[in-house]
């Protein structure tokens, strides 16, 4: 196999606009970028909080959340599953083998690094503007709001290491998606299958395309970023 | 009262109505369609015998059939735990378990292809070109020749104890460093072959449709013993009251229908057929 | 800017810190009335910074009390504070103020109208939209004590605001500082700078290690200092 069928494998997808292609590409997105801001409505505000307030065990879970952070997502997928499965206690949902499993799945890989993250940038952030804030009257969760905001860029960023390892696992969404054709197959799960058929040109083709879609949407949130971050000083 | 900042409230709100518009735009599956889930094996999958009759099924009944496709023994799992209506595998002995203990009504065969020795063109053992697969097995096991096994409870894995039990090789105790089991798929055990240099059985479909063979050539097809069964049962209602009990019949019977029989062995790689459509054979 | 039922006189009785189990601030008192400007005074560690606090309400006494005149209780925080280092919210120059006008409960149209007053009276309208942290130094401070006089207060703290200044930014500082005053904000603010203190103050609470040891009118604290540590203090005899 040469690099130039890799090469032409990936041509080929994105030049030839297949639907089947496109849906998979569609569903990898809407899965992942989903997952990414379920777990940022709930990972920002928990992670802000978390840095703010001050409780016994409170060193326990934030050991407990850097661990998770390496939680294998075969582990994940494997919870979610018996939990959703038929037999299992969220069986009457009928959520097996469907993206809403996978989202769910990628919402508790993603959660722990959002809220790590967050908890690690509100707390340098409070430090710097403890005096002021608690000066005009914004102290405990009064603060969060502001400094969300105020972290936004290095909070963009905690995103974009959740997004990354949401968009790369594909332990978790294949179990509990089952990889089905046109309804739960992502593109880590098409390189995973076209990997077992042997077709290795069009599983690395898959993959260029992949690692394109995650460098430009990087790029963009940098670029972002940085003009915000000029703007904001 | 803090009023959050208006331009972050503006944002958050846009990206929730972007995220909202992009979700509602998702044109994957509304859930108000017709469909089934089925339980299949790799080689159904992997040999793109799906993607060549599901169209056609869908056509005729309007139903969509998703496919998960695992090992036979994690398919079977899989049905028992009520999360597939249908089962479509190739583990005669297992099928009958599953419908004993009342997880299935009926079993009906569907089809058949065969197995194949694979191993390299330098053929290490020396078995190429015999007929005879328990022979074949036998030396194998004799110069300790690599030998890689799906060990993966899937109904290849079941047709390979059967073969080496057949062989009089109680391959639990005897085997060495050269039995390798992986506890993967058929293409991946194909591919982990192809890098070692070792022997392992496949199924012919996926064989055929396999395209990363670099060395890999048959060594031995066309022993009786190498007959490969594929059979449909729809989940018993019994069990798990979801299932889509007709909606399953309708798929089991269109399978073994004159119809379905066709659309299997229209199904050709490069001219050549991989599954034989037997569903009115007794015993099958 | 003051109302009929004023805050002051700020009357701190005997109120001690306390930090890792040293004593840092002694049981000091002293009150401050309506109007002037307030200097603390002292070197480096002798409790200025923790003083400030103690009267903003940032800390709280060990022991003693920080109180404001009868009926200030409840009512809107009626005195802000200036830190040492600009603390700059990454927003632009007039979300600052907004922001902190937003945290007094102010609503959208008099947070805009109130921001834009205080951003004319600091000749900081011009900047209005850029970033706050891109500011000079100088700048900063100044945007600093136009977001604490956004807030309307009638006493104003100030932590050593121009000790991070070069010459001409503290001058304009200080010259801003006068203004306030004679505006009828009451200032309290510590610095160790005698030549700011000469310049600026109406009235000099001099501390070392944690004592009041002094609390005179300006004039006569330069004029002959009682203690010993005063007296070598202005001497230029850094003490500690």
């Amino acid at each position: 196999m040469d690099v130039g069928a890799i090469f032409q494998a990936a041509f080929a997808l994105v030049v030839g606009l297949d639907p089947g292609f496109l849906g998979i590409v569609f569903l990898s997105l809407r899965v992942t970028l989903t997952a990414v801001l379920i777990a940022a409505l709930i990972g920002l505000p928990l992670g802000a909080a978390l840095a703010l307030a001050r409780f016994p065990g409170r060193a326990a879970i934030i050991v407990c959340l850097n661990a998770l952070m390496g939680l294998p997502p075969v582990v994940a997928g494997l919870a979610v599953f018996l939990l959703l499965s038929r037999s299992g206690p969220l069986g009457p949902l009928g959520l097996l083998f469907t993206p809403t499993a996978m989202i769910i799945a990628q919402v508790i890989l993603v959660l722990p690094i959002v809220i790590a993250l967050t908890r690690q940038v509100i707390e340098d952030l409070w430090g710097e503007y403890r005096d002021h804030l608690r000066s005009v009257g914004l102290e405990g969760l009064r603060a969060i709001p502001t400094l969300l905001f105020d972290g936004r860029f290095a909070l963009a960023t905690a995103l974009l290491a959740g997004f990354g390892r949401a968009s790369a696992e594909v332990g978790a969404v294949l179990i509990v998606g089952g990889n089905i054709a046109g309804y739960t197959r992502t593109m880590t799960t098409a390189i995973t299958l076209e990997t077992s058929k042997g077709d290795l040109p069009l599983a690395l083709g898959l993959g260029l395309v992949l690692l394109s879609l995650t460098l430009a949407i990087n790029a963009i949130a940098f670029g972002a970023s940085r003009i915000g971050a000029r703007y904001a000083g | 009262m803090i009023a959050l900042p208006r331009r972050s409230v503006l944002a958050a709100g846009l990206f929730l109505g972007l995220t909202g518009v992009a979700l509602a735009q998702a044109p994957a599956a509304p859930s108000g369609e017709r469909f089934i889930t089925v339980a299949s094996t790799t080689s159904t999958q992997d040999s793109g015998l799906f993607n060549h009759i599901l169209p056609l099924f869908k056509a005729k009944t309007g139903i969509e059939v998703r496919v998960i496709s695992q090992g036979t023994g994690q398919a079977l799992d899989t049905a028992r735990r009520g999360d597939a209506d249908v089962v479509f595998v190739h583990a005669r002995a297992q099928e009958l378990k599953f419908v004993e203990e009342g997880f299935s009504t009926e079993r009906r065969p569907v089809m058949y292809n065969d197995f194949v020795l694979i191993g390299p063109k330098a053929d290490p053992a020396g078995v190429a070109g015999t007929k005879d697969i328990v022979a074949a097995l036998k030396t194998i096991q004799e110069k300790a020749a690599p030998f890689v096994s799906r060990g993966d409870k899937s109904g290849t894995h079941a047709a390979e104890l059967n073969l080496w039990k057949v062989a009089g090789i109680d391959i639990a105790a005897q085997k060495g460093p050269w039995y390798r089991e992986i506890g993967q798929g058929m293409g991946a055990a194909l591919n982990t072959s192809g890098a070692m240099g070792a022997y392992v059985l496949s199924d012919r479909a996926t064989w055929i449709s396999f395209k990363n063979r670099g060395d890999l050539v048959i060594s031995v097809e066309g022993d009786k013993r190498l007959f490969n069964q594929y059979g449909v049962m729809s989940v018993n209602p019994a069990k798990h009251p979801h299932v889509k009990v007709n909606d399953g019949k309708l798929f089991a019977d269109w399978l073994t229908s004159p119809e379905g029989q066709k659309a299997i062995a229209d199904y050709k790689i490069d001219g050549q057929q991989l599954f034989f459509p037997n569903a009115g054979q007794a015993g099958a | 800017m003051l109302s009929a039922t004023s805050i002051l006189p700020l009357t701190v009785e005997a109120a001690a810190f306390s930090g890792d189990g040293k004593l840092l601030v002694e049981p000091n008192s002293f009150t401050i009335p309506a109007g002037g400007l307030t200097v603390l005074l002292g070197p480096n560690g002798a409790g200025k910074s923790l003083t400030l606090r103690l009267c903003h309400g940032l800390l709280t006494p060990s022991r003693g009390a920080v109180r404001w005149a009868a009926g200030a209780e409840g009512r809107a925080k009626r005195h802000a504070m200036v830190f040492q280092k600009p603390i700059m919210l990454r927003r632009s120059v007039e979300a600052n103020i907004t922001h902190a006008l937003a945290a007094a409960g102010a609503n959208s149209a008099e947070r805009k109208a109130r921001a834009a007053q205080a951003l004319q009276r600091f000749g900081l309208a011009e900047r209005a939209s850029q970033p706050a942290r891109l500011l000079s130094g100088g700048e900063q401070q100044r945007l600093a004590i136009a977001r604490a006089w956004a807030l309307r207060p009638e006493l104003l703290f100030l932590d050593e605001p121009t000790s991070q200044l070069d010459p001409a930014a503290t001058r304009q500082i200080e010259e801003l500082l006068s203004g306030l005053v004679a505006e009828g904000i009451t200032v309290m603010m510590s610095t160790h700078d005698l030549g700011q203190a000469r310049r600026l103050a109406d009235r000099v609470l001099f501390l070392h290690r944690g004592r009041l040891v002094e609390d005179a009118p300006a004039k006569d604290f330069f004029a002959g200092p009682h203690s010993a540590e005063a007296r070598a203090f202005l001497a230029g005899e850094l003490l500690w």
